[in-house]
């Protein structure tokens, strides 16, 4: 099959990729181009382990396909939540975001299987809505499987860091 | 300052937030090829042929039969029963009839489109009833896998004293672990005919016996690695070796590493489940509340192979009489072989198939000597002093009142129970209801399983300065390898920055039993507390020698090393000098059981557990009457785990195993098919999403283990044990449905409410 290419910006800088357009985006970021940080867990975008966001919307990247995406796309993947990549959040003492902070303290990561696309389902939350309520952040949330929690301390976690970041934690 | 009780935030966490943390499919060896497994189309035959397509390019790959099994082709377990490939006679669709590997995945599923399975098939056998009817013959002359019986005084004169018998049959169906990491393992040849085994595992010395066996080489020639591991539950405690087994054949024939990692329709069409149940209980009891007979009947459904069901049926047994009094019991169990896939270990490992009846009969029991199930639960609960139904006196870390007392206290249970019994209706005609499900897990292996065992765990000093804790026991997502280290860095008396922890690999450290059974936290308290004390005593006779102190004052505080309150050197400066002048160090202890500890395997009778957790779970739900939805609004969680090591973690494990609990209970059906699960992907086997859980309050309560250091007991397994019969419980008040079988789909209250309101109700609601 012939292989297109896209000049894409992946976790904040450019970058053009090359590969058929039948690939699934999470083979192009897993295999490919290495962000291993993507998970996946079934496949068939039930769980959610695969969430990344694409031009600020979540999306499970184990449904699209390399050709779908267009040239000037946006992608986010846990790799580019800490540091500097993120506009406005980075510089915090460890350099982790503050949703990756308070999932470690708060106990929203167990076996982590699920956490890189709770991150982005939650990340993706915050940005359109800074102040949520538990209900809303489940909502948000509901994409995304996870079998070790209960999902309690994910929703602290996630309602910890909101809080921090309006407080003005960088 | 002590650790143990604070929350640590887990020091595995900031791989796993960064997408850093290696898991199976993460890794990527150089040259490594990817393999697959050509199964059997049906649940029971013989294998007739296999054949390869010869219109595909096989040169690309490479293919390996039980003829590139060096050892024993077997899955060694607690038996040799488990062919790893079929060369004749199968018994559950989905076993191993050839395997594939090549360079991409892609190219390895292609050729497996080109391989023709051709069998024989045999009449199968998929229900208990056509199991014991033996007919048709799985396992020896009855298909009988395991029997235990337990009895405990007069069960004839329990139900003479008794003024009313309260009987029932219950059921329970498969579950599934639904791990987000699906199964998934490497091979990799290394110089002399030797693997490095790397994958996602709980159990990393059960691979290494299991390889023993297969390959026909010693235990030492196998290094087995965990690789971060997304979840277990049980899951991948047995089954690991199968795929261990699959990759190590593969790569011995390729030369070169070959992984495989499922894809989740096929982790959960062939791996293990838990196991399907029915359990008739007939009680006694007096007017008074007051039981005084209890017979069980306990049956379990194994699967295709013996596997782990002799230890799940064993748990299941004992745990089934519950953490009531009575003088009176007799419990047998049994479970008998069918043409499904094995089901395995699944946290809770036998309890939730009987504590679910269990607690459910005992609500009706309550009900027959006009108890409400709290106040009922109080008057039978057991008690320091009084003995269980295998004859164990429970010691002063028995906290059964004390479970039942802040479960009062926090759902206000007795209140809202008569509140809804009044039959209070929620906004839009939901009917409301409360329930509560009073149990207990032993903590560890069951009998003399931890005498036998005698799991062994070091320190050892590194170059690094730090000291590095070395146990086979595996971060599975629970935080074992936070709990740990805090529990080192507290036998030490240092800081937790002074401590570090291994990876579990069979190379580097001892074996200190599977990663199972409510064991990890307390086995590894009592190693760890006898290690530290002998490094201590080499570390200070060490000073003592080389810096002329006297070594009685040496202590370690902080990250120092103390002469009485004068700061000595930093520890890890004391590690390297060490090392420096004397060499490596490494010392290791085993878990031993208190020594009043006596279990009798013969006639079941004794210490089943060196002790046991104890807990409360009250449900709060709402059903639609027209749509017979659930909604559980909230579960009040009340845990004795005798010290949270850390609190925080401790609560997402009462959290996520309650949550697992309510999937159970509601909505997780697994539907087989001629033997095949119709329901192998998330679209159609339902676990909770955030949208369904509810509100959960977590109480801990610490009535301290008595012969461990900490006082912390096992908590893993506790959390699946009781939530189903809480929501079930709760329905019932909610409906009046008298429920006897999980899940309780709406689809199945509809059924059940059909036949409690007969043809009448059900035209009415069908009108």
């Amino acid at each position: 099959m012939a292989v297109v290419t896209r000049k894409l910006i992946i976790n904040g800088s450019e970058q053009e990729v090359v590969a058929e357009p039948t690939r699934r985006l999470l083979d192009l970021l897993r295999s490919d181009l290495k962000l291993t940080g993507t998970k996946e867990g079934c496949g068939e975008g039930e769980c959610g382990a695969c969430s990344i966001i694409l031009n600020d919307e979540v999306v499970d990247s184990c449904l699209l396909l390399f050709g779908q995406l267009a040239d000037g796309d946006r992608l986010l993947t846990v790799e580019g939540l800490s540091g500097s990549q993120v506009p406005g959040f980075s510089g915090s003492n460890d350099d982790l975001h503050p949703l990756q902070r308070a999932f470690i303290d708060l106990g929203g990561t167990q076996c982590g299987m699920c956490t890189p696309g709770m991150l982005m389902a939650a990340y993706a939350l915050l940005c359109r809505n800074p102040n949520p309520t538990r209900e809303e952040i489940a909502v948000a949330l509901a994409g995304n499987l996870c079998r070790c929690t209960g999902y309690v301390k994910i929703i602290d976690a996630v309602e910890g860091a909101a809080k921090r970041m309006r407080e003005g934690a960088r | 300052m002590p650790t143990v009780g604070t929350n640590v935030s887990r020091l595995d966490g900031d791989l796993k937030v960064t997408g850093a943390a290696q898991y199976v499919d993460d890794i990527d060896l150089p040259s490594m090829w990817h393999g697959v497994v050509v199964r059997t189309p049906v649940a029971h035959g013989r294998l007739v042929s296999v054949k390869r397509d010869p219109a595909f390019d096989w040169s690309e790959v490479i293919t390996a039969d039980a003829s590139d099994i060096p050892g024993k082709n077997c899955v060694a377990m607690i038996e040799e029963d488990v062919p790893l490939i079929v060369t004749d006679r199968f018994r559950h669709i989905g076993e191993a009839v050839l395997l594939i590997a090549a360079p991409t995945r892609e190219l390895a599923l292609e050729a497996r489109r080109h391989v023709m399975v051709d069998v024989e098939e045999l009449e199968p056998v998929f229900t208990l009833d056509d199991a014991k009817a033996a007919r048709v013959l799985l396992h020896g002359t009855d298909n009988v896998i395991a029997e235990y019986t337990i009895a405990k005084g007069d069960l004839a004169a329990g139900f003479e004293e008794a003024d009313e018998v309260v009987e029932g049959t219950y059921s329970v169906g498969h579950q599934e672990h639904m791990y987000i990491e699906p199964q998934g393992m490497i091979a990799a040849p290394r110089d002399g005919g030797t693997f490095d085994i790397i994958g996602s595992m709980q159990c990393p010395y059960y691979i290494s016996k299991a390889m023993h066996v297969l390959m026909g080489q010693p235990e030492e020639a196998f290094a087995i690695r965990q690789a971060v591991v997304g979840g277990a539950f049980g899951g991948k405690e047995d089954y690991a070796s199968v795929v261990a087994g699959y990759c190590v054949v593969l790569a011995r024939k390729a030369g070169r590493p070959v992984k495989i990692v499922y894809d989740r329709d096929e982790d959960t069409a062939v791996t293990t489940k838990r196991h399907p149940g029915r359990v008739h209980l007939r009680t006694g009891v007096k007017r008074d509340g007051t039981i005084t007979a209890m017979e069980i009947r306990f049956e379990l459904d194994a699967g295709a192979y013996v596997t782990l069901t002799p230890v799940v049926l064993s748990r299941g047994l004992i745990h089934a009489p519950g953490p009531y009094r009575c003088a009176n019991v007799h419990a047998h169990g049994i479970a008998y072989a069918t043409n499904t896939p094995p089901n395995g270990a699944f946290r809770g490992f036998g309890a939730p198939q009987a504590f679910f009846p269990l607690e459910v009969h005992i609500d009706r029991v309550a009900a027959a000597c006009c108890l409400d199930p709290l106040a009922f639960r109080k008057r039978n609960c057991l008690q320091p002093n009084d003995t269980t139904a295998t004859g164990q006196v429970l010691d002063e870390s028995t906290a059964g009142l004390e479970v039942l007392a802040a479960a009062e206290a926090h759902a206000h249970f007795e209140k809202k129970w008569n509140e809804f019994a009044a039959g209070a209706e929620a906004d839009g005609g939901v009917r409301r209801g409360i329930g509560l499900a009073f149990f207990f897990h032993g903590a560890g292996f069951t009998g003399s399983g931890e005498a036998r065992m005698k799991g062994e765990a070091g320190l050892r000093l590194d170059a690094d300065g730090r000291i590095a804790v070395l146990t086979a026991c595996t971060e599975m997502g629970q935080g074992s390898h936070t709990v740990i280290p805090q529990m080192a860095a507290d036998h030490l008396g240092c800081d937790l920055s002074c401590v570090s922890i291994e990876t579990p690999d069979t190379s580097l450290v001892p074996d200190t039993g599977p990663t199972v059974a409510s064991r990890t936290t307390m086995v590894m308290d009592q190693i760890l507390k006898k290690c530290a004390e002998a490094l201590q005593a080499q570390l200070f006779a060490f000073v003592a020698e080389t810096a002329e102190r006297d070594g009685a004052a040496l202590h370690f505080q902080g990250n120092q090393l103390m002469d009485g309150t004068e700061p000595v050197m930093p520890i890890a400066d004391l590690v390297r000098a060490y090392r420096k002048e004397r060499g490596e160090l490494t010392v290791t202890d085993h878990f031993e059981l208190p020594e009043h500890i006596e279990w009798n395997e013969e006639t079941y009778t004794g210490d089943a557990y060196p002790t046991y957790a104890w807990a409360c779970d009250v449900a709060e739900v709402e059903v639609d009457p027209e749509t017979f939805e659930v909604r559980v609004k909230k579960m009040w969680l009340v845990a004795d785990i005798g010290r949270a090591v850390n609190p925080i973690m401790a609560e997402g494990q009462i959290e996520g195993g309650s949550l697992q609990a309510m999937g159970y209970a509601l909505c997780e059906e697994h539907k087989l098919d001629g033997g095949r699960f119709q329901t192998d992907r998330l679209q159609t086997y339902i676990i909770p999403t955030t949208m369904d859980a509810p509100a959960m309050e977590t109480v801990i309560v610490e009535k301290p283990f008595t012969h461990g250091p900490t006082g912390a007991k096992g908590l893993g397994e506790l959390p699946m044990d009781g939530g189903a019969p809480a929501i079930v419980n709760a329905i019932r008040q909610a409906t009046g449905l008298d429920i006897r079988d999980i899940p309780a789909t709406p689809e199945h209250l509809y059924e059940c409410w059909k036949r409690q309101h007969g043809a009448k109700g059900y035209e009415r609601h069908e009108g």
